[in-house]
């Protein structure tokens, strides 16, 4: 170790896999409905397709990924719902891992709601 | 990238309770449902509960599973893993409230406690530097050598009010100052790591769950004082300890945090390993450096003091793990954070190991001036089996015991002093009614009996008159006069040894004198031991109107010392046993098999 910055590059590296052990109470939060009804939609890929985005974007410290049960609304599974502290929660619907890329960079880097995956969108 | 983390604790007490085969099973379960890329197991230091282990706590969700067997294994990672549905029947049930789980941080047992030195265990993998990294390791070895003199780090050492952790309580600051004030070719940075007191674990604790904190604080140690080498002593009887030491030593090398020119800054510094024995006597500051240099560990007089003679006759400063523990974020959150917590002689917080007549049993970390009430009552959940508490024995053989009257003076090293007890490493016995304080006493001494090196006499022919005293007194034999001879006989021993042992070995004997007299009383003059531990005071009695005569005490009874008499009472079909004394072994087993309470011990 010749220098500060690479002892920094070491940690950055391996930060987004400790912030996992946290529990912070101001994260925004991304439930990915995990029943036998979301996994057999295809709800595994769209989880790990959040999870690996969130850590791209560098986002581990601020948004925490978690698996729920069965959100109710079978038919439109894989259901995510994304839960911004003093925000309405926000409810997605037959979700992909592309679908899920898209959603982590407009809703959680941007702040922007991506309607047409919502569930108001679909069922209209 | 991982979704989940699942942390299983292989701290040496969960260890022992199959945790290692726990992950075993998890690793395989995960494979076959083909989750190993996205759930990752890792195996980490003691997360402190360990009356409830083992111990396996599944993030993002946090869910802190308690008393894991094997065979839950397969449901757990089916359910919770693989579904997302969290098996709430096998969590630690205090976290599940009206059917929602909450943060274990809300707990009684962790909601009064502030973890600082053990701030990664059950955190980070032990045996990942990167782990510790990601937890801003090695930042405050980072900071202190490129920003900071050796002078300032000292100051701010000194600034924070932390004391020896080991004990005595000793001024860490002042302590590098001494050693940096003294002009050596070479110094030494060594780590007391030989905790042996009786049912004391901290320290272990932490080298197990966070071993990099101490290596990198004996870094900051030697560049405090100018030197280059440094020895963590550590007991062969902590083979997990030692080991994660050494990989972490290793790693910290490799990473070059450890070696030559560490940070491009010129500054280089090593540590090495040295296996004790095991001898008590070794924790003593000269002896431990005497074993370091190969020699029998034997005290020495001081002065001159390890500052200025020490390790190899070098200036030498040794801390105990705890201690190093604070050090890195003093360094990082700066001498007034610190300061901030405790007392105002006492500063920060501290790791005391939860045992004896307790629920949960295991190691929690406190703000000093914390009450021993809190400790007791609150985190460690009271004692067991309706019964009522007695005393609390800190400090070990050095150490005292505090009766129910002082539970609610706020814990630091001079209030403890003051009550006739130690801090000493953090161990902390409790005790109900059932525990004879002339046999604890008796406990301790043994111990120190059998621990002292020998070198001089105070301590070697001193404490072996003293426990023949309380053996005597435990076998109904004492006066009264040998009460006060005792208590003179202490009070020599403490002025006239050698070493810290001696000094502090008559504590458990004066402490018990002082708040439990009226039980060595009882022992001396109506030859009773009102707790029921002392066996030769004891006697068994059938209570000859209660027994239906069943025989079942007469069967179980391994001397056959019970037989059944004439004489049948009112109202029972067939004639009551009787104990002949004579022959009794007082091993109660009567007393447990009977179903009618015929047999009583007094």
């Amino acid at each position: 170790m010749k220098s500060l910055a690479e002892l920094q590059a070491i940690r950055e590296r391996a930060k987004a896999n400790l912030d996992l052990r946290k529990e912070n109470p101001n994260a925004a939060r991304v439930l990915v409905g995990m029943a036998t009804c979301g996994i057999a939609a295809g709800a595994r890929p769209v989880l790990n397709a959040f999870t690996e985005e969130i850590a791209k974007r560098g986002l581990t410290d601020s948004v925490t990924v978690t698996q729920t049960g069965c959100i109710g609304i079978c038919q439109y599974e894989p259901v995510v719902e994304i839960e911004v502290p003093g925000e309405e929660k926000v409810t997605y619907v037959k979700m992909t891992p592309e679908k899920a890329v898209k959603v982590v960079n407009d809703h959680l880097v941007n702040k922007n709601v991506v309607t047409e995956y919502t569930i108001g969108a679909n069922t209209k | 990238m991982y979704r989940s983390n699942v942390l299983v604790c292989g701290g040496t007490g969960c260890t022992s309770s199959n945790s290692l085969k726990i992950v075993e099973k998890l690793n395989e379960e995960l494979k076959a449902k083909g989750l190993e890329k996205e759930v990752n197991v890792i195996t980490t230091g003691c997360f402190g509960l360990c009356a409830l282990g083992p111990i396996m706590v599944v993030y993002p969700e946090g869910s802190f599973y308690s008393m894991v067997k094997v065979e839950d294994i397969p449901e757990i990672v089916e359910e919770h893993l693989l579904k997302g549905r969290i098996v709430t029947r096998l969590l630690y049930q205090e976290t599940v409230e009206d059917d929602t789980v909450k943060s274990l941080n809300k707990t009684a047992f962790y909601a009064k406690q502030k973890r600082v030195a053990l701030r990664n265990c059950g955190v980070i993998d032990p045996e990942k530097i990167d782990d510790y990294i990601a937890q801003d390791g090695y930042a405050a070895l980072g900071k202190v050598l490129t920003e900071m003199k050796p002078e300032e780090v000292i100051q701010t050492v000194l600034d924070s009010g932390l004391r020896g952790r080991g004990g005595a309580g000793f001024p860490t600051g002042l302590k590098w100052r001494f050693a940096a004030a003294n002009d050596a070719d070479q110094k030494y940075v060594c780590c007391n790591a030989d905790e042996g007191d009786p049912g004391a674990f901290m320290d272990r604790s932490v080298l197990e769950g966070d071993p990099h904190t101490v290596i990198e604080a004996m870094a900051i140690a030697g560049y405090a004082i100018g030197a280059s080498k440094g020895y963590i002593y550590v007991r062969a009887e902590y083979p997990i300890a030692v080991k994660r030491l050494q990989i972490a030593i290793d790693q910290a090398r490799e990473y070059g945090l450890l070696g030559d020119d560490i940070f491009g800054t010129g500054f280089n510094f090593d540590l090495q390993l040295r296996l004790g024995a095991g001898a008590f006597v070794c924790g003593e500051e000269t002896s431990l450096m005497t074993s370091i240099e190969g020699k029998r560990g034997e005290p020495r007089p001081r002065p001159p003091f390890p500052a200025v003679k020490g390790l190899y006759q070098k200036p030498t400063i040794l801390n105990n793990v705890e201690t190093y523990a604070n050090i890195t974020q003093i360094i990082l959150n700066g001498p007034e954070w610190f300061a901030s917590m405790g007392t105002e002689k006492s500063k920060g917080t501290k790791v005391f190991a939860l045992g004896g007549k307790i629920k949960h049993t295991g190691l929690v970390e406190v703000p000093m001036g914390t009450t021993l009430r809190e400790i007791v009552e609150e985190i460690g959940g009271g004692i067991p089996n309706g019964k009522k508490f007695k005393a609390a024995q800190t400090g070990g053989p050095s150490g005292g015991c505090i009766p129910t009257e002082h539970l609610d003076i706020p814990i630091d090293y001079d209030n403890l002093l003051e009550i006739g007890s130690m801090m000493g490493s953090g161990g902390l016995i409790v005790m109900d009614e059932t525990d004879c304080m002339v046999d604890i006493a008796k406990f301790f001494l043994e111990f120190t009996v059998d621990e002292s090196c020998g070198k001089c006499t105070p301590c070697r022919i001193g404490t072996k008159r003293l426990l023949e005293m309380l053996e005597k007194i435990t076998k109904g034999q004492g006066t009264m006069e040998m009460l006060d001879e005792m208590e003179e006989l202490c009070y020599y021993i403490k002025a006239n040894s050698l070493c810290g042992l001696g000094q502090t070995a008559p504590n458990p004997v004066l402490s018990t004198l002082r708040y439990f007299k009226d039980e060595y009383i009882a022992h001396i003059k109506d030859h009773k031991c009102p707790a029921g531990v002392c066996k030769e005071l004891l006697e068994f009695k059938i209570d000859k109107d209660k027994c239906i005569g069943c025989g079942m005490c007469a069967r179980k009874c391994p001397v056959s010392t019970i037989h059944v008499t004439d004489y049948t009472a009112p109202g029972k079909k067939k004639p009551a046993y009787e104990i002949d004394p004579s022959k009794c072994v007082k091993c109660g087993a009567c007393l447990d098999t009977c179903k009618f309470g015929a047999v009583s011990k007094g």
